[in-house]
């Protein structure tokens, strides 16, 4: 690989100054996207600064009526969580299948979602959910957060510290999933808040998006059923070797009707 | 710039210097010389890769050495007992689980995380489990029966499991 500097940072606020004394370094979470990435020249930062290590920002706890994540717990933590598990498993299964079990080993929330990668699974949970994503700046709602293919609305010094999901009545994920690389080809997140039905989609589009249509549907029926005749637009849909536009939007539907029918807190 | 990092070994001490760039799978093979741990696709896919960092089973071909530092590291050659295979291993050579075996040390420290956390893993789970190792030998049937023998041998009913597994 290509040389550039390493920084070990041992605290939030020691990143801070280091993000800031390096304009053009990206930190490293668990490295699941950016190492590979940069293997490839896909990313070239000259410098990193690594809080993958730091425990403070690890751990999952029930706050109220909301379950709040540290940014840096890793995916099978989150699946594996006891607590989790038992209070709101419809998040744990969302963790349980990214990637594999090594991907998950190392993957981080905080990482997964600063990365906004157009087929992770992370955005639309966030983004159904209603969550809450607060950063070392300020807190913010999930429909301002995502704001483009790999882009949020984080500053270059802006760190992710956890996440607040809100608990839902009902909630499923589910996803086509790429066979080689576990990536959804179309995922779709389902929750029934006392608020109205959110319903998010990863995968189909150049960034998680909200299928308004299918949530206004879900609104007057909260039934599998009431999609029945409910046709998703191709247009601007991703349209690539592992699915064509038609074809996701027809999963996206089929995605949507399955999440329906398993929602559960 | 050099980083000098100390970590545990298979049981062993490690200091080393190392650039930021370094891959943690190139430092075991190219410096340690612990070649038991393969790189295939290189780019996290493939599992070949696939060692113990605190106990849990990570790529190590998607790791800097840098990162590692302070942690306990295992490699396949840190599970055998000198001659005595692990039941992993042993299980893999009994059921046949490998033919040109360079799958197989990304699929026993796979595995083996799995068993750690899981002793009585079905079918299913095992398949699911192995997501991340891919082996364009075997059709992975053999490579499912080793886990599930060597999930029997651990649990210390290996006679039972092997006789319904003929």
């Amino acid at each position: 690989m290509y040389d550039f500097d390493y920084y070990r940072a041992e605290s939030i606020e020691q990143a801070r100054e280091l993000l800031a004394a390096n304009s053009e370094a990206r930190l490293l979470a668990g490295g699941m996207t950016l190492l590979p990435a940069m293997k490839m020249r896909l990313a070239a930062p000259p410098a990193i600064v690594d809080i993958g290590h730091l425990q403070d920002l690890k751990g999952v706890c029930v706050d109220g009526d909301a379950v709040v994540i540290g940014a840096l717990t890793t995916h099978a933590e989150v699946a594996d969580s006891e607590v989790l598990r038992t209070v709101f498993p419809a998040l744990a299964d969302v963790a349980a299948h990214i990637g594999d079990a090594q991907v998950r080993n190392c993957g981080t929330l905080g990482g997964s979602l600063a990365n906004n990668d157009p087929s992770a699974d992370y955005p639309a949970a966030v983004l159904a959910l209603d969550a809450v994503i607060r950063t070392s700046h300020r807190d913010i709602a999930a429909d301002e957060f995502f704001t483009g293919m790999f882009e949020t609305v984080l500053a270059a010094d802006e760190i992710i510290l956890s996440v607040r999901f809100p608990l839902p009545l009902f909630a499923a994920y589910v996803k086509f999933p790429n066979p080689a690389s576990r990536y959804a080809i179309v995922g779709v997140m389902v929750a029934k808040h006392s608020s109205g039905v959110r319903v998010a989609v990863t995968g189909a589009g150049a960034c998680v998006f909200r299928a308004r249509d299918i949530e206004a549907l879900l609104d007057q029926r909260f039934d599998e059923n009431a999609l029945q005749d409910f046709a998703f637009a191709a247009d601007d849909l991703n349209d690539d070797m592992h699915a064509s536009a038609e074809y996701r939007a027809h999963l996206v539907v089929v995605m949507a009707r399955r999440a329906t029918a398993a929602a559960r807190c | 710039m050099a980083h000098n990092i100390e970590f545990r070994l298979n049981g062993s001490t490690v200091s080393e210097s190392v650039t930021a760039n370094l891959l943690l799978v190139d430092l075991l093979r190219d410096r340690l010389r612990l070649t038991g741990t393969h790189v295939a696709c290189d780019t996290s896919q493939c599992g070949a890769c696939v060692i113990h960092v605190n106990g849990r089973s990570v790529k190590s071909c998607s790791l800097l050495a840098v990162q590692v530092d302070g942690c306990d590291l295992t490699t396949i050659e840190g599970l055998a007992r000198g001659a005595e295979l692990h039941p992993l291993q042993a299980a893999f050579r009994d059921c046949h689980g490998l033919q040109c075996g360079f799958c197989t040390p990304g699929m026993i420290m796979s595995a083996l995380d799995l068993l750690q956390r899981d002793s009585y893993p079905d079918e299913q789970q095992i398949r699911q489990w192995l997501e991340g190792n891919i082996c364009r030998c075997t059709g992975y049937h053999n490579i499912v029966r080793a886990i599930q023998a060597a999930a029997a041998s651990m649990r210390g009913d290996a006679v039972v499991q092997a006789m319904d597994g003929d």
